[in-house]
């Protein structure tokens, strides 16, 4: 077994611009679930009309690249707005059905043949970085920067501060919202609608609004996402939606930096075991093959959240005072 | 106690003899055929109904009489089949629930809604109206909410302090007892600065410790000119703090008046009281009987 490229690997993959647009879209779904109370299991259809929202601009509209990213971003406003009309006022699991539905509906949308020309169907588009002039925005000039595992090309690095600057941005959003009297509604919300609209509060307008916030935060990590890779349909899949929310519930769904840090350490993990599982195979102490391996770390992620969910439900960052009261 | 309360009550309320409907010298809520009806069930039927201002009326009845249905219809909690009520004049049929309660007409909920893990100090300032931190955009510039923020937090301390729950004010609500969780919810309300508090069994499941401190908090809103409408099943809280009386059955109002005159009508007692009101219940259940026979 070759260690040294395990560890490597695995070591890269603590900042890539992949562990960065799904840190955003975990942080979208604290502020759905964590905070605001709302099951949202369409977080991977937020980052798909993000992605192509920013991809179709540049490529079917000639729109410059930031002009691009703004339509991402306001394509994911107009798709909360159209599933939260209907089923804000509902409770909460009529929203969960939903969403999940709306995100499945999008990416066969976007994989369907009919609309080839501007979706590109099952090739997804790409191109959309150079046309729309993302990679010229560049400000690094060509060379390697950084050390050992962490060493990018100038393409990479421009990439890793634009997502990085995204992600600081939102994680700041986040946390004055939640700590204003806004932030006190919306956990308000969370905890009994009924009581907080007895107070005089505009409940369904607040959880508008935190379902927006939400999904912008995870188009901009389709955004992110969009920036790395091309984009393509069978990226934004159902099983996307519940690695995020693994990773939020790893790191704690009511916390600031929960999200971020639970979507670092899952991804790792997952860089980890893509890495040494196949080369346990290959070694002969797995009684699998390379290919089955390679699939088994997806058991032990189920089995990871099912212990995170029964043993520590708050999270790594969550307050442990939470965990006492809950129902 | 009872014979300071009773120095306190408000009396004239009425114009013309007691009677349901009767009208009210100044009455601050006015409720006309209002009905709701679930399937085939009429659960509130209500012809005519004023509700006294600057009193404390009781809403009592058998289970099932419609009185929280009553209630929710009134603060827009649900919707009636038919009818109209207006608040201070202005009419509410129809207007949601939570501009109702901004107008003053705050309620309280039979099961207490605490909102668990919020603190109790959270729980309080998120009560108070108008707060500019709550719109989303200026919730992004502490100074423009902080001071207000600064004030509410004193306001709602020294609602704690009367409540005596200052102590607790870091803790989550869900820490809090039950009784406690009534005294918040009540304070709660009141960081809304209402005209008219309504409240759902505020004695419902508070141990009788708690019950004296209660009854003197409902008192106190009185004294302080809020109009109080409560629903109670505690026939000695009703007694001792009512200034009204409306019974309810059927979804229908039955008898209404001062409460020492309605409840000594005997059909009022009977029908809706139960029969046995001031017989212990061993009595009534007849498992003890040879103790009172003992006794005579």
């Amino acid at each position: 077994m070759d260690w040294g490229s395990i560890l490597n690997n695995t070591l890269a993959g603590l900042l890539t611009p992949t562990i960065l647009a799904f840190a955003l879209a975990t942080l979208g779904l604290a502020m759905h679930f964590g905070f605001a109370g709302l099951l949202n299991f369409g977080i991977a259809g937020f980052m798909a009309v993000g992605a192509y929202g920013y991809a179709i601009s540049v490529l079917t509209f000639g729109l410059p690249w930031w002009a691009g990213m703004i339509m991402g971003v306001a394509a994911s406003v107009v798709f909360a707005l159209i599933m939260g009309i209907p089923t804000l006022r509902l409770r909460g699991d009529y929203l969960a059905i939903v969403t999940i539905a709306a995100a499945e509906i999008l990416r066969l949308l976007f994989l369907t043949t009919a609309f080839e020309p501007v979706t590109g169907s099952a090739d997804g588009l790409f191109g959309y970085n150079n046309s729309g002039g993302f990679a010229e925005a560049n400000p690094f000039p060509v060379g390697d920067y950084g050390w050992g595992p962490w060493t990018y090309n100038e393409q990479t690095l421009w990439m890793l501060v634009f997502g990085l600057i995204v992600l600081a941005v939102a994680t700041l959003l986040l946390w004055a919202l939640m700590r204003s009297p806004w932030g006190r509604v919306v956990k308000g919300i969370r905890e009994d609608e009924d009581a907080v609209r007895a107070l005089g509060k505009n409940v369904f307008a607040y959880k508008m609004q935190a379902l927006i916030i939400g999904g912008v935060f995870g188009a901009l990590g389709g955004i992110v996402l969009a920036t790395s890779t091309n984009v393509s349909p069978g990226v934004y899949v159902t099983s996307l939606t519940f690695f995020l929310w693994t990773a939020l519930l790893l790191g704690g769904a009511a916390t600031i930096f929960g999200p971020v840090l639970g979507s670092i350490i899952f991804w790792v993990l997952q860089a980890f075991l893509t890495n040494i599982l196949p080369a346990l195979a290959e070694s002969g102490i797995l009684p699998v093959s390379g290919i089955q391996a390679a699939t088994l770390r997806y058991v032990l992620v189920g089995i990871g959240l099912m212990l995170i969910v029964i043993y520590r439900p708050q999270g790594i960052f969550g307050d442990k005072r939470e965990m006492t009261f809950v129902k | 106690m009872s014979s300071n309360s009773e120095s306190q009550k408000s009396t004239g309320l009425h114009i013309g003899v007691a009677a349901p409907g009767v009208k009210k010298v100044d009455p601050i809520l006015v409720i006309d055929s209002v009905k709701k009806s679930f399937g085939g069930l009429t659960a509130v039927d209500v012809e005519h109904l004023e509700i006294p201002r600057g009193a404390i009326t009781a809403l009592i009845g058998p289970n099932g009489a419609g009185k929280t249905t009553l209630f929710n219809l009134l603060t827009g909690f649900d919707n009636p089949d038919t009818g109209a009520w207006s608040f201070e004049g202005k009419q509410l049929a129809g207007i949601s629930s939570f501009k109702v309660a901004k107008m003053g007409q705050v309620r309280t909920f039979q099961l207490t809604k605490a909102l668990s893990l919020l603190t109790v100090l959270e729980n309080m300032k998120l009560g108070a109206k108008n707060q500019t931190g709550e719109k989303l955009l200026n919730s992004l510039f502490p100074f423009l909410w902080r001071k207000q923020d600064n004030e509410l937090e004193v306001k709602a301390m020294e609602l704690l302090r009367r409540f005596k729950l200052d102590a607790k004010k870091d803790d989550f609500a869900a820490s809090l007892s039950g009784g406690q969780r009534k005294l918040l919810e009540m304070a709660r309300a009141l960081m809304t600065d209402p005209v008219l508090v309504m409240l759902d069994e505020p004695m419902a499941g508070v141990n009788p410790a708690l019950t004296q401190s209660l009854l003197e908090h409902v008192l106190n809103l009185k004294k302080e000119g809020m109009t109080v409408l409560f629903v109670e099943h505690d026939m000695h809280m009703v007694r001792h703090i009512a200034d009204w009386v409306i019974v309810m059955a059927e979804g229908k109002v039955v008898a209404e008046g001062a409460p020492d005159t309605v409840m000594k009508e005997q059909a009022v007692i009977d029908a809706y009281l139960g029969a046995h009101q001031d017989t212990d219940l061993g009595v009534v259940t007849g498992r003890i009987k040879v103790i009172s026979e003992e006794g005579k």
